[in-house]
């Protein structure tokens, strides 16, 4: 909503400054964006006079103008501007002036060698026009020297509100007239609207065509016929209000309505009656019927459109646009003028829609005064009489045009409830009364008070709070402490998902992992090689298609993002993030994954080309090392987790493992990528991932005490014993290592896998698995030949369960 | 004797002579061992006179003496030089760099180190912390909290929609953090002091906004609690947040329509060449929304807007992120560029903590 300073003038009485209405607006809730104030802006720009302009020595399209600003010596000025010659009044810059059209701060120059002391102006650098064609022609009576914003009276500032959907009323100047009057910034001048002097029956009829459920849509309608009127451009202080706030004058009868939509809040419209074939009907649009708009565009309606006919078909886009064909112009001289009352919810509709954003809509589905309604076009009618003569008939009024409003009961001690504010109850209902709203029944507890008919927003109680202390200002609230509730040390408030949130974060992190935060949305493709894609999980109206579904893994958005790294010349990049994923469109459905991508030589032990050692790609080992890391950290019992060979579809199938506590309870995998999905995804390897999903893993029992089990150290020395073992390739180590564990539970502290080889020396297909395994003694030192037994035990159980034959 | 003094300068002039210990060791067998040349005199001694033997044994015991001296003189001498040269053979180049070290190379994102910071914070003031999910429904997200249906303020969400399931119902992802204060007051009774942060939905994208940010959302529902509350929480968060002695804050009405009254908060801050200080400075900046909670929306949620009352605020995490560290645009938070997250994102082990400061500055 924009408005001028001395538009505001009009309906407000008031010795403030500028400043001090911007500062209270928004105090009050009417927050200014802008303030475009040209008396500051513009300075700086004086009228000069062009004494000699003379063709410029080295340029056939530059003059050199002697310019009188009215101060001093003439001044020289290079002009490029076709019009610039001698006797010409214009608008003249000196050096140091800021040109708003340029966005520049203008400075001494040698223009093609000729010195040049200022700047003669276009419209278009002053950003009153887009006339850049020459400099500003001013007629001859101009005075010289004299600021030019006094001269052109521009000096109205342009201030712009940006009004909350509530504020129905202040899309008006009057109301926003009304708030800073009862702010205490003057007297609101109420301005009543008395009924234009009408002649004749008006011609035209008006029918509400709406079964009884509809109703709604259209609850008044009033309409008026201006006979002989004589349509021309508006006078010039309303196109300069007009222009003002940024609409484009087109002749009288179309600014006034387009004036009072902004004056009044009260949107109009008028029909060139000429161009009307019968009497209007307001009804609810045909399927596949069509209106050109008064935009020039073709418009196809569907039955949830309202529009005003005649005989001709549609006409106008019921509170919306009007149409093209009844529209007024220069040749208009029976006008008929509407104004009327729609279902904001309709027009919302509508207009969204269509696609149709314009000020009458902008208002309609706020909500606008129905009292204003009959008012409206009164003074619409007063104005067309004013501005373009004519005869004006009755006003045919159809539909209901009252308003009920709630009465409220308000206790005066709500707004202490409510806000902590302590103001007495007379000027509660002085600010209630300035604001319009009835006040009835007043004791010292309470009151009945009844909003106004262009406050559709105030609903109970809490709404007459927010009025009283946004006037008697929200900054004057005191600040009061809120200390916890219970006087104790603070205790633990993360939930335990929350903590490993948390926790799964900084053990990626220590891992030498980068957290990136990607879309929740990926492309459908994406979404389906990684076990997406639902439909239930597809917007309907995505940003853009890459980006069109939910993520069913993590994975997918890491993988893009280590690629595009890695097209910025870093491929070796190793990114985790710990975010949601979406398995379903169930409020259950949602998951808390950890995951993490290496791509290159982004190896745990570091990436990149080092002295110490060669450069490997990642493997499936790294994938492994950083999700293991981070069960470790999230002390998740690494007992009972399997490590099962094969995963999801996407990775290489002997290169990766799901990560389970039993089969129905999967905690998620680890892998080098699937060459495939790599070419599917674009993504060049090499390139490890993992991904747990947080809510899956077991939870953490709850204990009676805090204090750790008993440190159980035995007093002998532990002793190792090395074992190696040839296998199938194909047995697991997982196996060797849990048969030897197994064949002496109460002595065999450890087992470690410390070699692994193929090669000279062992079969085709087999390989050599080496083991050490620590013996811890209880009760005594163990003699040779218990030391013997355990080994055979050792040997035998591996042999037996993995096949495996003692090296030689 | 002249033999003797022979031997005792030729012996004593081999164990100088002597280059490594193995061929001191020579020298010493060669002198002092079974057969060696001193042992050879002493083994004499039983064949002389008490009187021959005497005299001779002293002379020959001061010579073993002395070439033990020498050889364990010696063998100190060489010990030292083969660990000097060991030492000097083992020299590396200590500037060669060493790997970068894991918690070197790893970054927290700046949205989830503000996520801890704000924890830190709110757990102090008694909060705990709630959360919902991303795919709301449209009751969740607009009708409980006071959206009426078609109502422009809906409008302005720029909502990202499903397709309609097949009972009609269509979900929506939450174009803000506030539905989880739906699912709060459905699921707990009074007292209620929570905050919500998370990933919130909106299909707009410019260079200010993006389809997806963060925010995170208080709530308090209490019997008393009032806007001069909700006024000292949002000032104590600043402070701790900014980690500045005081703020400047200015309450402007405004609107909202889960909460009546509604304001919107700014701070005082001065900006200069793309840096923001608070507590200090003429302008002005919108940090977050805030209100009492709509009597609507207390009754729709099942608790009765005359008994408690309270109040709610929202801000973008984004937002203040760049506030507080001074990332200059916010379409990078999820571009994950490694330069950009190396740059901005913290360090593994620089968890916020109040005890010792939330960004440990």
């Amino acid at each position: 909503m924009k408005l001028t300073l001395s538009w505001l003038k009009d309906h407000l009485d008031t010795d403030a400054s500028l400043d001090v209405i911007v500062e209270t607006l928004t105090r009050i809730g009417l927050e200014v964006e802008g303030v475009d104030d040209p008396a500051k802006s513009l300075k700086d720009f004086v009228v000069g006079y062009v004494i000699e302009a003379k063709q410029h020595p080295n340029a056939d399209r530059l003059r050199v103008c002697m310019v009188d600003t009215g101060a001093g010596a003439p001044v020289q000025v290079v002009c490029g501007a076709p019009n610039a010659r001698t006797g010409l009044k214009s608008v003249f810059s000196p050096p140091g002036t800021y040109i708003p059209g340029k966005n520049i701060t203008l400075g001494k120059g040698v223009i093609r060698g000729v010195e040049s002391l200022g700047m003669l102006c276009s419209a278009a650098e002053l950003q009153l026009s887009e006339d850049h064609d020459g400099i500003i022609e001013l007629p001859d009576d101009a005075p010289v020297g004299a600021r030019y914003v006094d001269y052109a009276k521009l000096a109205d500032a342009v201030i712009d509100i940006n009004l909350t959907p509530n504020r129905s009323d202040a899309a008006g100047v009057h109301g926003i007239a009304r708030d800073l009057a009862a702010a205490g910034l003057g007297k609101l001048k109420e301005h009543a609207v008395r009924p234009a002097p009408a002649g004749f029956p008006c011609p035209v009829s008006v029918r509400l065509d709406f079964t009884a459920d509809d109703t709604h849509l259209a609850p008044a309608f009033a309409l008026r016929l201006v006979r002989g009127v004589k349509n021309g451009p508006s006078p010039e202080w309303m196109q300069k209000r007009l222009k003002a706030i940024g609409l484009r004058p087109i002749n009288a009868l179309v600014d006034i309505t387009n004036y009072i939509t902004f004056d009044r809040g009260r949107p109009l419209h008028v029909f060139d009656a000429n161009n009307v074939k019968g009497d209007l009907v307001v009804r609810r649009a045909r399927a596949g019927e069509t209106v050109v708009a008064l935009d020039g565009k073709t418009y196809e309606l569907t039955p949830e459109n309202v529009v005003i006919a005649d005989e001709n078909g549609v006409e106008s886009i019921a509170g919306v646009m009007g149409g093209e064909h009844s529209g007024c112009d220069e040749a208009t001289t029976d006008v008929l003028i509407e104004s009327a009352l729609w279902d904001p919810m309709n027009i919302a509709r509508t207009g969204r829609g269509l696609g149709i954003v314009t000020d009458a809509r902008y208002r309609f589905e706020r909500g606008v005064d129905p009292a204003f309604c009959v008012p409206g076009a009164e003074l619409a009618t007063h104005f067309v009489l004013d501005l373009c003569g004519g005869q004006a008939s009755d006003l045919v009024v159809v539909g209901d045009t009252s308003v009920t409003r709630p009465t409220i009961d308000f206790p005066f001690t709500e707004v202490k409830r409510l806000t902590g504010m302590e103001l007495p109850a007379g000027d509660m209902v002085a600010t209630l009364e300035k604001l319009g709203f009835a006040v009835a029944s007043v004791t010292a507890e309470r009151a009945q008070v009844t909003a106004p008919s262009w406050r559709p927003d105030i609903e109970g109680k809490a709404d007459l709070v927010e009025e009283i202390v946004r006037i008697a200002g929200v900054d004057n609230v005191a600040s009061t402490p809120f200390m916890r509730a219970e006087s104790t040390v603070a205790g633990a408030i993360l939930t335990p998902l929350q903590k490993r949130t948390r926790i799964a974060r900084r053990a990626l992190a220590s891992q030498g992992l980068v957290e990136a935060v990607t879309w929740s949305f990926i492309s459908a493709d994406r979404a389906k090689l990684f076990g997406g894609g639902k439909p239930e999980l597809s917007l309907a109206n995505p940003i853009a298609a890459e980006l069109s579904d939910m993520r069913p893994s993590l994975v997918p958005g890491l993988l893009a993002a280590v690629q595009r790294n890695a097209d910025r010349g870093f491929g070796d990049v190793a990114l985790f993030e710990v975010g949601q994923v979406f398995l379903g469109a169930g409020e259950k459905d949602q998951r808390m994954a950890a995951a993490a991508v290496r791509r290159g030589t982004a190896k745990t032990s570091g990436a990149g080309r080092h002295w110490s050692g060669k450069a490997a790609g990642v493997d499936v080992f790294d994938a492994k090392a950083d999700a293991m890391a981070m069960l470790a950290a999230l002390g998740v019992s690494m007992g009972g987790l399997q490590v099962v060979a094969g995963g999801p579809s996407f990775l290489h199938p002997g290169r990766s493992a799901t990560l389970q506590f039993g089969p129905k309870n999967v905690i998620g995998w680890f892998g080098e990528l699937h060459p495939r999905a790599l070419e599917a995804l674009d993504v060049s390897g090499p390139v490890c991932a993992f991904e747990v999903h947080l809510d899956e893993l077991p939870a953490q029992k709850p204990k009676a005490t805090r204090a750790k089990p008993k440190l159980d150290l035995s007093e002998f020395m532990p002793l190792e014993r090395d074992f190696a073992f040839v296998v199938d390739r194909s047995v697991k180590a997982a196996d060797i290592v849990r048969a030897a564990q197994g064949a002496d539970k109460a002595l065999i502290a450890g087992v470690e896998v410390f070699d692994v080889y193929e090669g000279p020396g062992v079969s085709d297909g087999q390989k050599s698995v080496a083991i050490a395994v620590r013996l811890q003694p209880r009760d005594k030192t163990l003699n040779e030949a218990e030391i013997e037994a355990v080994a055979s035990r050792i040997v035998a159980d591996v042999s037996k369960k993995t096949g495996g034959t003692l090296r030689g | 004797m002249s033999d003797l003094n022979q031997l005792e300068s030729e012996t004593l002039g081999a164990i100088a002579a002597a280059a490594d210990e193995a061929a001191l060791e020579a020298v010493r067998v060669g002198a002092l061992g079974k057969k060696g040349s001193v042992s050879a005199l002493l083994a004499t001694l039983g064949k002389m006179s008490p009187d021959e033997r005497k005299s001779a044994g002293a002379a020959i015991n001061a010579l073993k003496d002395k070439v033990g001296e020498a050889l364990g003189a010696r063998r100190s001498v060489l010990k030292e030089a083969a660990l000097e040269a060991r030492l000097a053979s083992e020299t590396v180049d200590v500037t060669l760099p060493v790997r970068e070290n894991a918690l070197e190379r790893g970054r927290i994102h700046p949205i989830s180190q503000v996520m801890d910071e704000l924890t830190a914070i709110f757990a102090d003031m008694g909060f705990s912390i709630a959360e919902g999910p991303d795919v709301e429904s449209d009751d969740y997200n607009f009708t409980k909290l006071n959206f009426p249906a078609g109502h422009p303020a809906r409008e302005m969400h720029d909502t990202f929609f499903f397709n309609p399931d097949a009972s009609g119902e269509r979900k929506l992802l939450r174009t803000h953090t506030s539905p989880v204060q739906v699912r709060t007051m459905l699921a707990n009774k009074p007292p209620i002091r929570v905050i919500c942060p998370g990933r919130t939905y909106r299909c707009d994208s410019d260079q200010t906004h993006t389809p997806m940010f963060h925010q995170v959302e208080g709530l308090v529902i209490d019997k008393g609690a009032h806007l001069g509350h909700l006024k000292w929480i949002l000032e104590e968060f600043c402070k701790a947040f900014f980690e500045v002695p005081n703020v400047k804050m200015r309450f402007r009405p405004s609107f909202f329509p889960f909460t009546e009254p509604s304001m919107e908060v700014d701070i005082q801050c001065r900006r200069s060449g793309g840096e923001i200080r608070f507590g200090e400075g003429e302008d002005w900046l919108e940090i977050l929304g805030c209100g009492m909670v709509h009597p609507n929306v207390l009754r729709n949620c099942g608790v009765d807007p005359d008994e408690y009352q309270g109040f709610a605020w929202g801000m973008g995490i984004d937002r203040i992120a760049m506030l507080k560290y001074g990332m200059p645009d916010l379409r990078p938070f999820f571009e994950a560029d490694v330069r950009w997250l190396q740059h901005y994102g913290f360090r593994p082990l620089d968890l916020p903590t109040l005890a010792g400061g939330l960004s440990g500055a």
